[in-house]
């Protein structure tokens, strides 16, 4: 696992070994048994099995025979998943048997304190997987309920939960429907149109703005720096709810309410603080010389920004971009005032729907969005690099 | 070149004294500079400052109730408010309703009045319907006495005092500016009729309410003047005028068109004026004095009563008051608001600092890889996953389904995880935890581990080391972290809409339920304008404990 040893590893004793191995078991047992109308029953054969498995593990096969052992423990779960559930049980026995298999090796002959000191108490090697569980947990927390989206959306039925079709793995309880749905529905289909229509153009106009702004700002002799900054990031600090009854109430008094344009320039200045943080943070490390030295050499500053300059904030500015798009293309509350309904976006069709006529179309809507999310953030990270690799820091 | 003996200010190249071509320059790139930042700033004024300018203006302004009874204003204004005002304001009343009602804006107005005391707007709306009708009494007796009074042509002629007489355009213009006012747009152009001069101090009040007739015809209806016939409103102001001995006395000298008809008309027995008695035949409720405070009291062009609205307080005869127990909502809201953000910031110190903790001691490989299981979240679209919880939260939901296939909840006693404050907190941490842990990581990543070796060689146990060493280096991550959690968690909307149900909605569901649906801008405002308040502080406390310039996007 880890590439070097702190405590060299020792067999522990059964009497150890086997309750843990057991407990580990009777847990699992309980999940089982619950399933099959008993809990005791299940924890108490979870636990007796195991211990059984792990004394023969440990004792009577021995470290020689590891490697057989763990594919006969892992074959003997699998078999005993398909004979209770089927197929699902299949891949349940399996991970099942892939884990105790590891396990039981991993408690019995002491290999969990390799990566830690020699020095830690029972206690102190105990609270520090405990930790380590917990970790996981608040991560399977942050993690789970996108993953769940995912499956749901190939969902044959309308529902918003599992059926059991799709439980058992049964190709009928999967369909692409959903997927259908989407490219089918002109609803759906004009919501996606006008997302492009509005999110591209909000994206040129801050990040041509604020690219310039950024630069402007990254002079040393600029008065109100502050000040001005603060204007600038303002549209990132106040609440949305409180920037779209804002530009509600003004833009139907100057008569951009309901329009595409009025959606633009709204999304435009949500975008705006990101542009500016972004561009500032890679003009940080710009080399001022460089200009000058463009400029010793003739070139006129125009010359200068697009041949020297631009090539270098590129990454910064990208990102900036690409964080004003996401603004705008995730963006629900100020379009759901500022717009009217020939300007529905994505979002707040997803928005509407959830509110009212739930449709599993959501939850593809939903995957599609987080691919497009996932790319943006490869797009992202390389970009960061790249950037970093330019103004000669080391990557990561 | 500059000799070094040669006193005098330094010289540049150019011959000009080198602090002043230094100074030049500065200026050049000061002034280069702000042409590069001035059009997104431009930009971001009337973009986004603009807007929330205004908000904070619709928080106080209350010009409605003067812009519609402009004459009802002026007359309440030496009212006691001790009984039900005199004929005098009841009459100014008639006529600014009719003009209203005309424009139809009464009702507006109403429904402005009903936020402060409920059942005014049913009054603006019957009174409204009624006032063509208590004008009626007096088109029909004087046409009785004349036909004449039903020609549009004869009215016109009257009014006008003959194509001859001397105009009296400071009326007409003033009751141009009364309309503009109300219909909220400027009237540009003739109207093609200008009341006479001599009429007019005969005829004071039909003078004035011929010429708003008049400027509506032409501006609103876009009819022509001289071929409508006046509203009711012009013959009950002749009555009122005709009712007055000194205007029979002066129209017996007068020899404008229409002059004899007028005078056989002022001599003729004419139905009393009695406004008072009609409009509260037309409606009792115009006796109850506390609804004309109301109106006296909204009359200003600005008002704090959306703010005492917005913190549960009301505008009394006795002054400022608290409202009555069943009555305060926004108290509560409030309060809410200002828990559940606290529940949430909490959540997400329990949740995220021990995953800021293990990312900050892993080599960087390992971190990196947990670090993308922060970050997809923190970019997936915020409807993605508050979809996610609603899917995962319901009682059809993967979560019950899962206990209740496991047999630890029984399959009809379900959890009721969602529309209610737990499915709100639950969803909104698990939206904001990114924003706390990427702070704390990034101050997490500062703090050496050898201090804590240290602490524990020199004999602290595992505890002492963490509190005593650890956990104060790691507070300010700790505090940038729960402030931009509380900032954001005070403002969310989208997600308390779809998981919170009713008990666990915010403060900005209630200021979008009334920009949408009660359609009380002014209180949305002034709820929007105390958030904002709330944020911004909170903005100023970050900046000074965190810095603006520090605020990082993902790492």
């Amino acid at each position: 696992m880890n590439g070097f040893t702190l405590t060299p590893v020792e067999k522990k004793p059964l009497s150890f070994a086997l309750p843990v191995i057991g407990a580990a078991g009777g847990v699992a047992g309980l999940f089982v048994g619950t399933a099959h109308g008993s809990g005791l029953m299940g924890v108490i054969a979870g636990a007796v099995l195991l211990m059984a498995l792990g004394f023969v593990a440990l004792r009577v096969l021995g470290l020689g025979m590891e490697k057989a052992t763990r594919w006969g423990i892992i074959a003997l779960f699998v078999a005993a998943g398909v004979l209770l559930a089927g197929l699902p049980g299949f891949i349940l026995g399996g991970l099942f048997g892939w884990f105790f298999s590891w396990f039981i090796f991993w408690i019995g002959e002491g290999r969990y304190r390799a990566s830690l000191p020699p020095y830690l108490t029972g206690g102190q090697v105990l609270w520090h997987y405990a930790f380590w569980i917990l970790c996981g947990a608040i991560f399977v927390f942050l993690i789970t309920p996108i993953l769940v989206v995912i499956p749901l959306s190939f969902n044959a039925q309308n529902f918003f939960t599992f059926t059991p079709e799709m439980l058992r793995f049964d190709p009928a309880g999967y369909s692409l429907k959903h997927y259908r749905d989407f490219f089918t529905s002109s609803g759906w289909q004009q919501a996606l149109r006008n997302s492009l229509a509005i999110a591209p153009l909000a994206t040129l106009l801050s990040v041509s703005f604020g690219t310039l702004a950024a630069i402007g700002l990254s002079s040393e002799h600029v008065p109100f720096r502050r000040a001005i900054m603060a204007i600038l990031i303002s549209p990132m600090i106040v609440p949305l709810i409180i920037s779209a009854a804002g530009m509600y109430f003004f833009y139907s008094r100057i008569g951009l309410q309901g329009t595409y344009f009025g959606v633009v320039l709204a999304h435009a200045a949500l975008g705006i603080p990101f542009v500016i943080i972004t561009v500032t943070a890679t003009l940080v490390g710009f080399d001022r010389s460089l200009t000058r030295a463009a400029a010793n050499m003739g070139a006129d500053p125009v010359t200068t920004f697009f041949r020297v300059q631009m090539p270098l904030i590129l990454p910064g500015v990208i990102s900036g971009g690409l964080f004003a798009f996401i603004t705008s293309f995730d963006e629900v509350v100020v379009v759901l005032f500022v717009g009217s309904a020939n300007q529905q976006t994505l979002p707040w069709r997803m928005f509407t729907g959830l509110r009212e006529q739930i449709s599993p179309t959501i939850l593809a809507v939903a995957t599609i969005l987080v691919v497009i999310s996932i790319a943006l953030l490869t797009t992202l990270e390389l970009l960061r690099r790249r950037s970093e690799r330019l103004r000669g820091m080391s990557p990561g | 070149m500059s000799d070094t003996t040669q006193t005098g200010p330094v010289l540049a190249a150019d011959g000009t004294p080198l602090k002043r071509s230094l100074r030049r320059a500065l200026r050049a790139q000061k002034m280069r500079a702000l042409a590069l930042i001035a059009p997104l700033l431009i930009f971001v004024l009337v973009a986004f400052i603009a807007p929330i300018a205004d908000m904070l203006f619709r928080s106080v302004e209350n010009q409605i109730v003067g812009n519609t009874l402009p004459m009802t204003v002026e007359e309440l204004r030496d009212w006691d408010g001790t009984e039900v005002p005199d004929e005098q304001v009841f009459r100014a009343l008639f006529f600014d309703l009719f003009l209203a009602a005309e424009a139809k804006e009464h009702t507006k107005l109403g429904s402005r009045l009903n936020y402060e005391q409920s059942g005014i707007s049913s009054l603006f709306r019957t009174s409204g319907r009624d006032v063509g009708d208590i004008g009626e009494v007096f088109q029909d007796a004087l046409t009785e006495i004349d036909p004449a009074f039903d020609e549009a042509r004869f009215w016109y002629d009257m009014m006008s005092g003959g194509a001859e007489a001397e105009g009296n355009e400071r009326l007409l213009s003033n009751q141009i500016g009364r309309l503009e006012v109300l219909e909220a747009t400027n009237f540009s152009g003739d109207v093609d009729f200008v009341p006479g001069a001599a009429i007019s101090d005969i005829l004071p009040n039909t003078a004035r309410a011929y010429a708003v007739f008049a400027a509506f015809t032409h501006f609103v209806d876009e009819d022509v003047v001289a071929e409508e016939e006046p509203w009711e409103a012009v013959y009950a102001a002749l009555a009122i005028d005709l009712e007055d001995p000194a205007t029979r006395a002066a129209l017996a000298g007068y020899d404008g068109p229409g002059a004899d008809v007028l005078r056989r008309a002022a001599d003729a027995p004419l139905p009393p004026v009695d406004m008072k008695a009609a409009f509260i035949d037309s409606n009792k409720d115009w006796q109850r004095v506390g609804f004309w405070k109301v109106i006296k009291t909204y009359s200003p062009p600005y008002t704090t009563g959306y703010f005492l609205n917005a913190v549960d307080m009301e505008k009394t005869a006795e002054g400022i008051a608290l409202r009555s127990a069943d009555q305060r909502i926004y108290g509560i809201l409030f309060q809410r608001t200002m828990f559940m953000s606290l529940m949430i910031t909490f959540s997400c110190i329990l949740l995220g600092y021990p995953v800021a903790w293990i990312m900050a001691n892993l080599p960087a490989r390992k971190a990196n890889l947990l670090m993308i299981l922060v970050l997809l979240p923190f970019w997936t679209s915020l409807l993605v996953r508050t979809s996610a919880w609603k899917v995962m939260l319901q009682q059809q939901g993967v979560i019950n389904d899962t206990l209740v296939w496991l047999g630890l909840v029984a399959n009809e006693s379900r959890l009721v995880m969602i529309n209610n404050q737990f499915g709100t907190i639950v969803a909104m941490t698990h939206i904001l935890l990114p924003f706390m842990i990427l702070p704390m990581y990034s101050v997490m990543q500062t703090i050496p581990p050898s201090y804590l070796r240290a602490a524990k060689s020199l004999g602290a146990t595992n505890w002492t080391a963490f509190w005593r060493v650890y956990f104060p280096q790691s507070v300010p991550g700790i505090g940038a972290g729960s402030i931009l959690v509380f900032i954001l968690a005070i403002g969310y909307y989208i997600t308390p809409e779809i998981v919170g149900g009713t008990t666990g909605t915010f403060i900005s569901n209630r200021i979008a339920y009334h920009i949408s649906t009660s359609l009380n801008w002014g209180l949305a405002a002034a709820l929007g304008s105390i958030l904002l308040a709330v944020v911004l502080i909170l903005y100023w406390a970050y900046d000074k404990i965190v810095g603006i310039d520090n605020v990082k996007l993902g790492g």
